[in-house]
């Protein structure tokens, strides 16, 4: 509980943020310096120079004050996916913008600002799969790893290739674009949100818990951690998903006890319950992962599910307005 | 912590002779959800209802007294019931969803809460979540095996199906007892029941099971905010009749008793699957 009570204490008072905060390995800074720098560096070489003192306030006067002294920075980096994630994201309605005020800085994303290059970001959420016919998606997964502390493969196809597992080319007007990689296949991933879509809730509880790995303090971090304990493991644990996975890694050890959670996660019905025990139809399934992630018999955590309602109370308080 | 976090414990009964009536213990489940329904706590709530083979439960919305009463008694065999737990809240368009389950689907509820990978929306719409006891469950075609094998007892006729003081007990519509040791049922229980860490639905809002109380009594676990909240109203609401679990027989020891032996014996299982099955493979662990 007391990492609870710290928690909320996270969310309401600030006090234990910075702490938190230097206790943390050595980072790069990911704030744009450069409004301080044009106002420090012509100062010196030109003491005169009115103009320049001028623009530095123009650039600093408008600035929001930060509810919170500490965002962490967030990228959305669209490879072969549908928006569909991020939609997602943006479904958290008042709760995106609660996001972005008081925890994350969007600072990439094509659909919504006009970054053009991929900058540094705290996390990265990658949403789609890798066409590596296609040159510069290939360049842009490795520059989203180089420039990631975190990242995220949002969504089914990031994670498992999901529908992009059927392309095999031979359409206008790049029929040779026909292999298709979940991101895990080029570069290394730190956490899985699977399902297609993803669902808000699911992207805004990585959202704040992310926030607590990157800038709370050590109690916070464990508790992060073991949240996101599950998704990481997903990510160590390969690129490939299928209804299968509830014959293969439930059924087939054992372990179905026929609560009928695959059923209800699959987007497109592949599931019903025969007897008690999940029948998949394989040719409907698009392999996006949802069944297996959401079966409480693929990964089940005492430590975190047992504080459900601490964890639920404390979330809802992050994202009151 | 066999027993899960609670703020009270208590034995108790519905006030209503109706629900009473094909209630297995104290009507508890169907009292709840029948009154957070006319209290607008709920506006449905998932139930195990009838199927078309008898003593075969599908999951059913039931968004009025008639459906609960139809769904009331212990059917021993698998509800899917987290199978509807995503369409409660769009063909039916329920904003304040009733569950009931078994310990593991409340497992899987909360689980679905917190990790809402495919449940887009559902982590805000449960409203009431009745966790019952479970010690095992069967496919249904064990409890078949059961009943007309080791029985000799039509399932049609079948009035009610009991586990309870060392035994599993089968009574009919025409009056006749039977009942068989337990120990002829252990082999059709489901498999994946050998992995389970929880006899009282510790993470329910409110749960409910006959043991610990007399006949026609449950025993009541209420365990979160929500759930002491509901209790609480319902008490109010003269919806229950309750007694001090210390005045009842056999109380909360034996409830205790089965839960350390549920989870001794089930967690010297999972022990088991990481050592005993193959030579230098393991069979995968859920809880790691």
């Amino acid at each position: 509980m007391g990492i609870l009570e710290s928690l909320k204490a996270l969310l309401f008072g600030k006090h234990d943020v910075s702490e938190g905060k230097k206790d943390e390995k050595p980072e790069p800074a990911v704030q744009k310096a450069e409004p301080v720098k044009t106002e420090s560096v012509p100062a010196t070489e030109k003491p005169a120079d009115v103009i320049v003192e001028k623009k530095a306030s123009i650039i600093q006067e408008p600035k929001e004050e930060k509810p919170v002294a500490e965002k962490i920075t967030v990228g959305h980096v669209h490879m072969s996916g549908c928006t569909g994630c991020l939609v997602s994201f943006a479904d958290n309605y008042e709760g995106l913008l609660t996001i972005l005020d008081k925890y994350a800085d969007l600072v990439y994303c094509l659909t919504l600002a006009d970054v053009r290059h991929i900058p540094e970001m705290d996390v990265a959420l990658v949403e789609g799969s890798v066409c590596i016919n296609d040159h510069l998606s290939v360049e842009e997964i490795i520059e989203t790893r180089k420039n990631s502390k975190i990242v995220v493969a949002l969504g089914g196809c990031a994670c498992y290739g999901n529908i992009t597992r059927f392309c095999r080319g031979g359409q206008m007007n790049q029929p040779q674009h026909e292999g298709f990689l979940p991101i895990g296949d080029l570069i290394d991933v730190d956490v899985y949100i699977p399902g297609c879509a993803p669902t808000p809730q699911q992207i805004r509880n990585v959202c704040v818990m992310a926030y607590l790995l990157l800038k709370g303090n050590d109690e916070q971090k464990a508790l992060a951690g073991a949240y996101l304990t599950p998704f990481m493991n997903l990510a160590k644990a390969g690129t490939e998903a299928c209804g299968c996975d509830i014959m293969t890694q439930v059924i087939n050890q054992g372990l179905c006890m026929g609560c009928g959670s695959c059923a209800a996660a699959c987007p497109v019905r592949a599931i019903s319950m025969e007897y008690g025990k999940p029948q998949i139809e394989r040719d409907l399934c698009i392999k996006c992962g949802a069944c297996y992630a959401q079966c409480p018999r693929s990964f089940f955590s005492f430590d975190v599910v047992n504080q459900y309602e601490a964890i639920m109370d404390a979330i809802d308080a992050a994202m009151q307005p | 912590m066999v027993l899960g976090n609670y703020k009270q414990v208590v034995a108790a009964r519905s006030t209503d002779p109706e629900i009473l009536r094909g209630a297995q213990d104290g009507g508890i489940v169907t009292q709840l959800f029948a009154y957070a329904l006319d209290a607008g706590i709920i506006d449905g709530a998932i139930v195990a209802g009838p199927s078309d083979e008898p003593f075969k439960p599908e999951p059913m919305v039931a968004t009025t007294r008639e459906e609960l009463m139809a769904s009331r008694g212990t059917r021993y065999s698998i509800s899917p019931n987290m199978s509807l737990i995503k369409e409660v809240t769009r063909s039916y368009g329920l904003d304040k969803v009733g569950v009931v389950g078994t310990p593991c689907q409340m497992q899987a509820l909360r689980k679905g809460q917190l990790y809402p990978v495919g449940l887009r929306d559902v982590p805000d719409k449960i409203a009431l979540a009745v966790g019952i006891f479970c010690m095992e469950n069967f496919p249904y075609q064990g409890i078949i095996q059961l009943v007309e094998d080791h029985g000799a007892t039509k399932l049609d006729n079948v009035r009610k199906l009991d586990i309870g003081k060392g035994k599993f007990w089968i009574y009919t519509e025409r009056g006749a007892t039977v009942d068989l040791p337990l120990k002829v049922t252990h082999k059709y229980e489901q498999p994946g029941c050998h992995v389970c860490l929880d006899y009282v639905a510790n993470l329910a809002d409110i749960s409910t099971g006959s043991v610990g109380a007399p006949d026609g009594w449950s025993t009541i676990f209420v365990r979160s905010a929500k759930g002491d909240d509901i209790w609480a109203k319902a008490i109010a609401a003269g919806a229950f009749e309750t007694k001090p679990i210390e005045s009842v027989k056999p109380g909360i020891d034996l409830v205790t008793k089965l839960a350390t032996d549920k989870i001794t014996k089930n967690q010297k299982y999972l022990e088991s699957r990481a050592t005993e099955y193959g030579v230098g493979k393991a069979l995968r662990n859920p809880y790691i």
